[in-house]
């Protein structure tokens, strides 16, 4: 089977979705895995592990998809073909 | 900040909503009834929705399916997010958080956390792509109609229960608020959905869903916003409930320990293990059941008791389950009721509360799994997912999911303050209070019965133990709880209502899409004019709706629950055949029909083992794990998933490569080329 040629732009965008993804994961899985220990401590009047769950996870998505967007626009604006059918 | 014409349209709006809210309040000073208010709400929201319904109508295809592919980012955010909080969003979510907890939190992290996914692996890509429904997506990915209808099934199975539970909702609020009978209710919410996207479709749906998310989201913060005031002196109730918390978790210790609290709970052990006896005995322990009443009924007459005992005996008497198998199903379900209650409570903020390190940990990985089933789900329901069709670029698609994140996590973060709010106010206001002098709003609740109270140790004071809630109650009642005006209950009906009929909007749409797009234009006629298309289109949305309210107007008991199983059929069906439709060049056509296939009957079989296939576990009571909790269940995809993305690798490195889908990847994937049309 041969292998396709893989552009360098959707090879960077293939790493960066999947560093994404990963901290995600730990983010989610991992980090709420050790909501009884996390609870042990005081966040601003919250048990840390509860409030990690309540809103601390939000905010650290946000956070991953503000991230995301703001690397694949620089991503776009190199790769692009100024040909003027891009559309974009 | 320079605003555009359309925000600042949509400032005036919700400036008109609030004058409109503020003379209400005025008006109800001085006598206006509540029952006008509940009209006034209703009246003026729902024709606010019609008149942009109808300025929105269109008779363009693109238009139709995908809004014509011109809404800004931030709008789409905002309709995505009244498209995705539905009324069990609205009025469901707080109520879980109330009764179970840390444990409740799985659905905030699960649901935001599945938007995550939707950034990073699909909505870029269904953008680039460029058509109009997710079987769409999948079948050009992988050729062939077989593709197609199997998806097309699973995002219908997935929409229908989804959207009957809506309409469902507008029937329980309309027929509370405004006092309409509840199947009238259902076909005002029909009404309502209909003026939305029948004539606009997708452009009208998006345009009402904007309004709607401004007033959802104003009922919701308002009543918790004026209770956090009342309790703390700060009017923002995500940043100050945790000082609240502490407080619940202070009285929580004191009370659950408390002797009288452990005598009901002692009474309810005793009361399951009775039931528990007379299951064993059936057949037996029923007709001794019946020679009890009997016996007694004849003493009482004998006797001169009063009329009135005789007639509530002789009720219970004609209640009895005609046959065995219904006492086993009654009993059963009054036996794990018992059981439940008898359960010490568990205290707000523990996580994964257990008295056993193996109880903990079966706790935990049930909380994951839910997170993962939520997750996936979200990123693989179809109402969503088409969204991100209608936005003018790629680029623009990527930043609608992080405004759909922003406005949605806007309500999630304030929920488990809601709960928190109103378990203070029960544990410090409502416990240990005599029965007879609770606060009014008790009574009015439990007369509807959402709340119930049972004086099981005879002491005339309530326990906490005695005391059951529905947990649509906690968001309906905090304007009561915290002794506001009627204007703020009006108010939460009316986001309530708008939470609901976006929803309703949002699917009814995908299944009708999926019916004359994906079916009978792809399918059957692909020659017929896009006139045609677009009659058929209307034709059925009406004919799904009518079927969806007919549905909805039987009262299906069940269909709350049913709603979870769409995360996990979607999740299951769509999420492998899409993510690796665009991550993996090697998958192929075989191994997305395997995988679609495989995920699905999984799923559903094993919602149907553990639904309907015997009721054994049900005796097991140490083996469940909570009443909102039925994770046998509500976990279904976890299996589904898993499966469906091995056999997706497995069937596709065992079937040749599809070399057609390299076109489709280069154009999916790379910036510079679009496919179909903008």
């Amino acid at each position: 089977m041969p292998q396709p040629e893989i552009s360098p732009y959707w090879r960077r965008t293939r790493r960066l979705t999947g560093s994404l993804l990963l901290v995600w994961y730990v983010l989610t899985f991992g980090v709420v895995f050790f909501a009884r220990e996390l609870n042990e401590f005081n966040w601003l009047g919250f048990p840390l592990g509860f409030y990690f769950a309540a809103q601390g996870v939000f905010f650290c998505y946000l956070g991953i998809v503000v991230y995301y967007n703001r690397r694949m626009q620089s991503l776009d604006a190199v790769h692009t073909v100024p040909s003027g059918q891009g559309g974009e | 900040m320079r605003l555009t014409r359309l925000q600042r349209y949509y400032l005036y709006y919700t400036v008109l909503f609030l004058l409109f809210t503020g003379f209400l309040a005025v008006l109800e000073r001085h006598g206006m009834p509540p029952r006008w208010i509940g009209y006034a709400f209703l009246v003026f929201t729902v024709s606010m929705y019609a008149t942009i319904g109808v300025f929105s109508r269109t008779s363009d295809v693109s238009e139709y399916y995908v809004a014509g592919r011109r809404v800004p980012a931030f709008f789409n955010g905002m309709a995505t997010g009244a498209d995705w909080m539905s009324a069990a969003s609205f009025m469901g979510l707080a109520g879980t958080l109330y009764l179970q907890g840390f444990q409740g939190l799985a659905y905030i992290v699960g649901w935001t956390g599945g938007f995550v996914l939707v950034a990073l692996l699909l909505a870029p890509y269904l953008r680039r792509f460029g058509q109009f429904t997710i079987p769409d997506f999948l079948s050009a990915r992988y050729g062939g109609n077989a593709v197609r209808l199997i998806a097309v099934f699973a995002a219908i199975l997935a929409s229908f229960v989804y959207v009957v539970a809506q309409i469902y909702g507008v029937g329980v609020i309309t027929s509370r608020f405004v006092s309409l009978q509840f199947e009238i209710g259902v076909f005002v919410g029909l009404a309502g959905v209909l003026v939305c996207s029948f004539l606009g479709g997708m452009r009208a749906i998006t345009w009402t869903q904007v309004a709607q998310y401004l007033i959802l989201i104003v009922a919701y913060l308002t009543p918790v916003a004026i209770l956090s005031y009342k309790v703390t002196g700060v009017p923002v109730p995500q940043v100050v409930y945790g000082s609240v918390l502490q407080q619940v978790t202070a009285l929580e210790t004191e009370l659950f320990v408390a002797p009288a609290e452990t005598e009901v709970r002692e009474l309810y052990r005793e009361r399951a293990a009775t039931y528990a006896e007379k299951i064993q005995h059936l057949p037996h322990s029923l007709l001794e059941e019946r020679a009890y009443y009997a016996a007694e009924v004849e003493r009482l007459r004998s006797s001169d008791a009063q009329m009135r005992e005789v007639v509530a005996l002789e009720r219970q008497r004609r209640e009895l389950p005609k046959t065995s198998e219904e006492a086993r199903h009654h009993w059963e379900r009054a036996q794990h009721e018992a059981l439940e209650r008898s359960q010490p409570p568990r205290p707000h903020a523990e996580a994964f509360p257990g008295t056993t390190e193996a109880e903990r940990n079966v706790l935990r990985n049930n909380f994951l799994a839910l997170v993962f089933c939520l997750t996936i789900g979200t990123a693989a329901l179809p109402h969503v997912l088409m969204r991100y069709y209608t936005t003018p670029s790629v680029a623009q698609a990527r930043q609608s999911v992080f405004w759909s994140l922003l406005f949605i996590g806007i309500l999630y973060v304030t929920a488990p303050a809601y709960a928190v709010f109103a378990k203070f106010e029960v544990l410090s206001n409502l416990v240990g209070i005599p029965i007879a002098k609770l606060p009014g709003w008790v009574m009015a609740w439990t007369k509807i019965g959402l709340i119930s109270i049972e004086d099981i140790n005879g002491d005339g004071l309530l326990q906490f133990a005695e005391l059951s809630l529905n947990p649509d109650v906690i968001v309906l009642a905090t304007p009561e709880i915290a002794g506001m005006p009627y204007v703020v209950s009006g108010l939460v009906a009316a986001g309530g209502l708008a939470a609901a009929l976006s929803t309703a909007d949002g699917l009814l749409l995908t299944i009708t899409s999926a019916l004359s797009h994906d079916v009978y234009f792809r399918v059957f006629r692909p020659q017929s004019s896009t006139q045609f298309r677009l009659v058929i289109a209307k034709i059925l949305l009406l004919v799904v709706a009518l079927m969806a309210a007919l549905v909805a107007a039987q009262k299906p008991g069940t269909i709350l629950s049913m709603v979870a199983w769409a995360f996990s059929i979607a999740g299951a069906a769509l999420f492998p055949a899409l993510v690796l439709g665009i991550f993996w060049a090697r998958a192929t056509r075989a191994g997305a029909i395997a995988s679609m296939l495989v995920g699905l009957g999984l799923t559903l079989y094993y919602i149907a083992r553990m639904e309907f296939g015997g009721h054994a576990w049900l005796g097991l009571g140490e083996e469940m794990l909570g009443p909102w909790f039925d994770l046998h269940s509500t976990s279904a995809g976890v299996f589904g998933i898993v499966a469906g993305f091995v056999t997706h690798v497995v069937v596709s490195l065992l079937t040749p490569a599809n070399p057609e889908a390299e076109d489709f990847l280069a154009c999916v994937r790379e910036p510079s080329e679009q496919l179909g049309r903008s």
